[in-house]
């Protein structure tokens, strides 16, 4: 096969140029194939985070010619063989070096979601007690690899640079993991209104786009979470209903 | 000149190395009364390998099948391992793992459900009922997602991307603190700790085809051999049958047993379901014996004996390794995994959502419609650091280890599921027993500041030198010879030009240089980790040419059976005065008699034995 030219970024949040790099490409190789190819032969201090090399670990996150993935999952035959690849790192975070960007951010996020809490009363002699169709639905948002490609795509993080203002869609897919639980009876409803931002999603489904695991993060995550905080809020007859009768208890299945 | 004490210094009671499984539980342990604990991890949080283990945990919960105990568990275990582990530790995992796991639910874990809504259990190699708690395929990721999301509310200190150089000792000879490096920056810190946990896993980077990652560098055994302690069961690497084998650049990526416990078969070019054709001696009364009975067993029949396919990891590796050599290989040389012939294209993306996501984009393979074709790919290593069974401290005073670094719990070979169910149990039991150790010392050890100059000094020397050894083609020439010289079969020349190789190749290592600055800098890192490599090697190397038998996962073609007078031996490596390495044969204690005749009985009378011990106790 014939050789092919590659533009890395290389430098730092403070200088940093595209770098032309030409490889050969074998059949079957992928984005991170040749980046690995390049630094063991051209560039040994070229930096990439890699770890599992087969979309499990979420580790090698990259923008391929603009676009957000990851390059271990990204075939070099999805390209025409003529094209140039750009390979830059994530826009939404800092770059340390080449392709390595500070995500510490994200860490901070999580530490704000209050952890799970079950409900003592549902656990049985042989552990807790739920139903495969009631687990169904947090398993999906479970599948989450945590590769921040949605959180880079998100206009709020990456255009507005409000990260103090939302906790982007993965920690969204994260407390609506904990909150549609079947068993779990802890209450993030104020601080996914207060401190989470659930109101800064103007549900462009960017996310749901870049997600390599397919978690339909908008539409079975981040929608029904705000409709739990309008429920909460907004809606005049829940607020009378709360007054009278107090707060309405989850759910928990019957067994 | 350097200076010490412009280096920063952080304390804790205990350190943990590594940010697996095993890491995190032992770090949550060791949180949980309040001292102080500090994590050290070479990649970011929740990235370790755990993460890529696909198939589940396994545990006697008896959600399946009511049958199930600790004591079968125990005795698949020990049989699993060729009776070389260590009997004290299997019977710990086996008796322990179920709670562990129940607690994991607890933290948040999200199992697959039985129909009566408790955790769901799967089949697997060697394990005689369906006991693998799971979630689909992506078991590791659900394990090390809920213990990271618990663990961050625990007040564990994290050190993300900091790596490990080596560890600092008091005049006593214990444990006192360990030097590391900030992979962001290439700053050195020094942590100061009571007790030190090695949570680091394994060296499978030293091959070729391998189903691990960068990470796995034998850094856990180098620096504990460094220090002084004793490595046992080395020669014990595991060689995963089913490693992906086309296209070249994902060679060696891992295909779940999953696969097989949902059924599918191998068959060879022939089209042969060659299985039925290697079943051991000691398998054959437990194992069908044809396709009839295989079938009946995959569709329930409880009485049904289990297809071949599901026999331990060492057999299956060597009958596909067999068929290859014989000439009855898949078109790029492995054989043919079909799943698509024994369940319906729907059962396969609800039960193997990864497998069928990994192949039909890495290798554009649809596999509800297509066998995969699969090929050993080394997986995992049973030896590593030496351990006390009842608090996994090694020979130094103050280091603990525990999960893949650690020895013993899985003898020659490990039953898939054991490994996910070491690192709950045995990462407990070393958190547990750090505190307790840290707990008896009131002050910090002081350190040997030319100690920390020295280690300092070899790390930056990579980076300094004018010029020398590429350090990834240097790796490189470790895989190619580990692969040909140490691989899954042996002889003893091809063991000693593997030593004789390995020679050259440190020799070489003495002038590796890294190109680049010291910031975020892969060359340099793996300059780093490839003199761990290269100590796990040539142990590796070393105690398979010292053991002349065939056991488990150490296949010796000069000697090709079990020899029943090296079960009484393990083999223990050590640094030597003069600096090299030291092998021994040194004689296993006398099992407890209780546990021999558990593991010995045949499994009709140990079936029986707990029908009764139940109706007693009024189960």
């Amino acid at each position: 096969m014939a050789k092919r030219i590659f533009q890395i970024f290389r430098g730092d949040s403070e200088n940093g140029v595209l770098v032309n790099f030409e490889t050969e490409v074998k059949e079957g190789m992928v984005v991170l194939d040749v980046i690995l190819e390049i630094q063991a032969e051209q560039a040994n201090d070229l930096a990439i985070r890699w770890n599992c090399k087969a979309g499990k670990c979420g580790s090698c996150s990259v923008e391929i010619n603009g676009k957000p993935k990851l390059s271990c999952m990204t075939r070099m035959n999805e390209y025409f063989s003529d094209q140039t690849i750009t390979i830059t790192p994530l826009k939404a975070f800092p770059v340390i070096k080449d392709l390595v960007t500070d995500v510490s951010w994200n860490y901070e996020q999580n530490k704000k979601i209050k952890p799970v809490k079950l409900a003592p009363e549902s656990k049985s002699e042989k552990g807790y007690v739920m139903y495969q169709e009631d687990v169904e639905r947090v398993q999906e948002f479970r599948k989450c690899i945590e590769c921040y490609l949605c959180q880079n795509v998100c206009h709020i993080l990456r255009d507005h640079d409000k990260k103090d203002k939302f906790i982007g869609p993965r920690y969204m897919i994260r407390v609506s993991s904990l909150e549609m639980h079947p068993l779990d009876i802890e209450d993030r409803i104020p601080e996914l209104k207060k401190d989470y931002g659930s109101g800064m999603c103007n549900i462009t489904h960017c996310c749901t786009d870049v997600c390599p695991e397919n978690i339909k993060i908008t539409d079975n995550g981040i929608i029904p979470l705000k409709e739990r905080v309008v429920d909460r809020f907004y809606d005049p007859i829940t607020i009378i209903k709360r007054k009278i009768f107090g707060k309405k208890k989850k759910r928990l299945p019957p067994f | 000149m350097l200076d010490i004490s412009e280096i920063k210094t952080f304390e804790h009671d205990v350190l943990i190395v590594g940010a697996g499984g095993a890491g995190l539980t032992a770090a949550i342990e060791a949180s949980s009364q309040g001292m102080s604990t500090g994590i050290v991890m070479k990649s970011l949080l929740g990235k370790a390998h755990t993460v890529m283990a696909e198939g589940g945990m396994a545990a006697a919960l008896a959600n399946v099948d009511e049958r199930d105990h600790w004591k079968i568990h125990f005795r698949d275990t020990m049989r699993g391992g060729k009776f070389l582990n260590v009997w004290r530790m299997a019977e710990l995992h086996a008796k322990i793992a179920p709670e562990r796991v129940r607690l994991l639910e607890e933290w948040g874990a999200v199992f697959d459900r039985t129909k009566k809504g408790l955790i769901n259990q799967r089949n697997f190699g060697g394990h005689r009922y369906p006991r693998l708690a799971h979630v689909g395929d992506r078991t590791g990721l659900e394990m090390i997602r809920t213990l990271q999301d618990h663990g961050i509310h625990q007040g564990i200190q994290t050190y993300m991307e900091c790596t490990a150089l080596e560890l600092l000792k008091n005049e006593n000879n214990e444990v006192c603190g360990l030097v590391c490096m900030w992979r962001e920056t290439g700053k050195f810190i020094i942590f100061k700790a009571k007790s030190i946990v090695f949570a680091t896993g394994g060296g499978g980077k030293a091959w070729e085809i391998t189903s691990n990652s960068w990470e796995y560098t034998g850094d856990g055994y180098a620096l504990a051999y460094k220090a002084g302690a004793e490595l046992m069961d080395l020669e014990f690497t595991q060689f995963h049958p089913t490693g992906m084998v086309w296209p070249l650049s994902v060679k060696g990526i891992l295909v779940t047993e999953s696969v097989r416990g949902e059924g599918g078969i191998l068959l060879n070019s022939e089209g042969k379901r060659f299985m039925f054709d290697y079943i051991p001696e000691r398998f054959r009364s437990e194992t069908a014996n044809t396709k009839e009975e295989a079938s009946k067993w995959l569709s329930g029949d409880l009485n049904a004996r289990r297809p071949p396919e599901l026999l331990t990891r060492d057999v299956v590796a060597r009958a596909i390794y067999e068929e290859v050599k014989a000439g009855r290989g898949s078109k790029h040389g492995g054989v043919y995994l079909n799943i698509a012939t024994q369940r319906s294209a729907e059962d396969i993306k609800r039960k193997l959502p990864s497998m069928y996501h990994q192949f039909k984009i890495l290798a554009e393979l649809d596999i509800t419609k297509e066998p995969m074709e699969v090929g050993p790919t080394c997986h995992y290593f049973m030896g590593g650091i030496r351990v006390d069974a009842d608090t996994t401290m090694s020979s130094i005073p103050g280091l603990f280890a525990c999960g893949e670094c650690a020895a013993g719990m899985h003898g020659a070979n490990r039953l898939g599921g054991n490994s996910l169910s070491d690192l709950l149990v045995f990462g407990y039991l070393a958190g547990k027993h750090a505190i307790e150790y840290a707990k008896k010392i009131t002050v910090h050890s002081q350190f040997d500041a030319d100690q920390v100059t020295k280690i300092i000094r070899s790390a930056t020397d990579i980076l300094n030198r004018e010029s020398g050894e590429n350090p990834y083609l240097l790796h490189e020439k470790l895989e190619n010879n580990m692969q040909k010289n140490v691989g899954i079969i042996r002889t003893k020349d091809d063991l000693e030009s593997g030593i004789y190789q390995l020679e050259k190749i440190n020799e070489a290592y003495k002038n590796v240089k890294a190109k680049g600055a010291s910031q975020f800098n892969p060359g340099w890192h793996e300059a780093i980790g490839l003199g761990n490599l290269l100590i796990t090697s040539e142990a590796v190397a070393r105690a398979a040419l010292l053991r002349e038998e065939s056991r488990g996962a150490h296949t010796r073609a000069d000697f090709p059976e079990e020899q029943k007078n090296w079960l009484n031996y393990n083999i223990i490596i050590k640094k030597g005065e003069d600096g090299k390495m030291k092998l021994a044969k040194v004689e296993r204690p006398v099992p407890n008699p209780e546990l021999e005749r558990i593991a010995k009985s045949s499994i009709d009378a140990l079936e029986k034995e707990i029908v009764e011990e139940r109706k007693q106790e009024g189960i």
